[in-house]
């Protein structure tokens, strides 16, 4: 790009290299914005929360008590509430959510798969409130007047099924979560099983194995990390769900053995009495919540990030 | 003792076949409980949402507690304006942050990107209506349509980024180099030839993007709050179809019932709408390339 007197060049003027180096900045400013944003959101919620981490410190995290009359607040009824309605969950979705994804890679006929995929990928784009709608008018009347009282009436020695049934709780909020995670559950563990060589598969059915063999033996076995890294990253979304868990869980901050009774989570308590806190301690305590909340999604999403990254090796896997 | 490999041989390749064929029933009706929520979901949407939907549903404002009938239509309005705010915010971060991970970031600067905009999709929703509470709300004093599209259009940044670089990644190589060759600028020749080349492809993920949180409605409890009337001014808060569907579901009333169905059922059309764009924009790609 040197001088080339304008006469002699087709050329038009070199221009000036600002606009280049402008550009450049300012995508490099857009895309370093991520990084903005976390720290943002971390920073925020620490601000927030400063007054309720000095006066109680790590107790926070195991006092059940949260009485906003008397200024007293603990989380622990709410870590208990999150981490119950999300394995819940999980228990639930995992395998059907894997046994989904087995049906489409290994053995739904071609024409049925692209359907039941857009099926899936429909369910995904429900928005929360919805489930909680249907949630509260359709799915918990059913539940209180047949599935709760059919395990009651055959499971009722267990302490998980014992006691009244009001119909909003802790296991209506587990099965809610449950189909709402789904999606994210069955279409990675779609990818993974997508990315087991066909080599393995014929293998093993070369050596005379039935159908179930070869899924045991040359697909399962190789899937194994990237469908628990599946299951992780369905658990980071179960952590951090609020509308609907907020419209079945029935919102009472206990904890109790049985899954019949009503239970609260983190993001739920703070869904409903953020706008409604009155002192600023209630309110600190809110945004403490928040933070634990943050905190362990955050791990839990980095978590099934780097699982599913060294998984499939060659790039990320599209997660949304 | 079933695996046992001393059974009479046919009895147990018998016994195998008859596993596997259990193991493949399961598996279909595994298929089907998980595709059945969406049907019974839709068909109570439908049979609730439809008798309920009427003329006054999209002209009229809610009635006060007590009265019957009214509508929705400031929450519709206020959707729509929210997802326009939010679309502000987020489609040019997002579309100038995909931008430099496609055609200026190095390697390993953007794997820790891509790693971070990940993390950050994973934030839960509700979190995002505390921090803008405190960047919005309290600094200002009051809820404000302006805090709800923020909050939104902060939860597009990655999305949107993280399509932007996929599209932009498959424009050929070829297509830059000749603009370079021809002189052009750098910023130049990926503004005119490269994202112009994928402008439909990024289209495309912005819309997944808007259709992703037309239907979020934590980030918005405290930041554009709700409201009862027509929103006159952006400072002040604003009605959304999602507040307006809890409010109402949460409420005691048979009426409000009626309309939560009634406001579910045009939220879910809306956003099967943007998805039947999507699916438009996209096979319209995959013909062309």
């Amino acid at each position: 790009m040197s001088k080339t007197p304008s006469s002699t060049s087709p050329l038009p003027e070199p221009g000036s290299r600002f606009p280049d180096f402008a550009f450049k900045w300012v995508a490099a400013g857009a895309a370093f914005m991520i990084v903005v944003l976390i720290v943002m959101v971390g920073w925020q919620l620490y601000a927030g929360s400063r007054m309720a981490l000095s006066q109680f410190g790590f107790g926070f995290l195991w006092s059940s008590e949260w009485d906003p009359v008397q200024d007293k607040y603990g989380a622990l009824p709410f870590i208990f509430g999150t981490l119950v309605s999300s394995l819940l969950a999980l228990l639930i979705a995992v395998p059907l959510g894997v046994a989904t994804a087995i049906f489409l890679t290994e053995l739904a006929p071609l024409k049925l798969r692209q359907p039941i995929v857009m099926a899936i990928e429909m369910l995904a784009a429900v928005p929360s409130v919805i489930f909680g709608l249907w949630g509260i008018f359709v799915l918990i009347p059913w539940l209180r007047d047949h599935l709760f009282v059919w395990l009651r009436h055959y499971f009722g020695y267990l302490p998980l099924f014992q006691g009244p049934i009001y119909g909003v709780s802790m296991l209506a909020a587990g099965i809610v979560v449950a189909i709402m995670i789904l999606p994210i559950i069955t279409s990675i563990s779609r990818e993974i099983l997508r990315s087991v060589p066909n080599l393995q598969r014929e293998a093993a059915y070369a050596l005379g194995a039935t159908r179930w063999e070869v899924l045991k033996i040359a697909v399962l076995s190789y899937a194994r990390r990237g469908l628990f890294g599946a299951a992780v990253l369905g658990l980071g979304r179960a952590l951090g769900e609020t509308m609907a868990v907020t419209m079945v869980i029935g919102n009472r901050p206990q904890i109790s053995a049985s899954l019949f009774a009503p239970g609260y989570t983190l993001a739920s308590v703070i869904a409903n009495e953020f706008t409604e806190a009155t002192s600023d301690l209630y309110l600190n305590s809110l945004f403490e919540l928040g933070l634990v909340l943050m905190g362990v999604a955050i791990l839990v999403n980095a978590a099934a990030q780097l699982m599913l990254k060294s998984m499939t090796g060659s790039g990320p896997i599209k997660v949304n | 003792m079933a695996d046992s490999p001393y059974l009479p041989t046919e009895a147990f390749a018998r016994w195998r076949k008859m596993k596997s064929t259990a193991v493949t029933a399961v598996l279909v009706v595994c298929a089907l409980a998980v595709i059945a929520p969406l049907f019974l979901v839709i068909y109570f949407l439908v049979v609730h949402g439809s008798s309920s939907i009427d003329w006054n549903f999209f002209t009229q404002l809610p009635k006060p507690t007590g009265e019957t009938g009214g509508g929705m239509a400031n929450a519709i309005v206020g959707t729509v304006t929210l997802l326009a705010m939010a679309s502000i915010v987020g489609v040019p971060l997002g579309v100038l942050g995909g931008i430099y991970l496609a055609e200026y970031g190095s390697d390993r600067a953007n794997d820790w990107l891509r790693f971070a905009a990940d993390v950050l999709n994973g934030v839960p929703s509700i979190v995002w209506g505390m921090v803008v509470y405190l960047m919005l709300v309290v600094p200002f004093k009051t809820f404000s349509a302006y805090a709800g599209g923020v909050a939104l259009g902060f939860m597009m940044v990655p999305l949107v980024m993280r399509t932007t670089e996929e599209v932009l990644i498959l424009v050929p190589q070829s297509y830059r180099e000749a603009a370079l060759a021809l002189g052009v600028a750098r910023w130049k020749m990926i503004m005119v030839i490269v994202v112009r080349t994928a402008l439909k492809g990024i289209a495309t993920g912005v819309i997944v993007a808007l259709a992703r949180i037309a239907g979020e409605t934590a980030p918005l409890l405290f930041t554009a709050l709700g409201n009862n009337f027509w929103n006159h001014n952006l400072k002040e808060p604003i009605a959304a179809l999602p507040l307006q569907i809890f409010a109402y579901a949460i409420s005691p009333y048979d009426d409000w019932h009626r309309q939560a169905w009634a406001g579910a059922l045009v939220l879910m059309a809306l956003i099967l709408a943007l998805n039947i764009i999507v699916r438009v924009l996209s096979r319209d790609r995959i013909h062309k390339n």
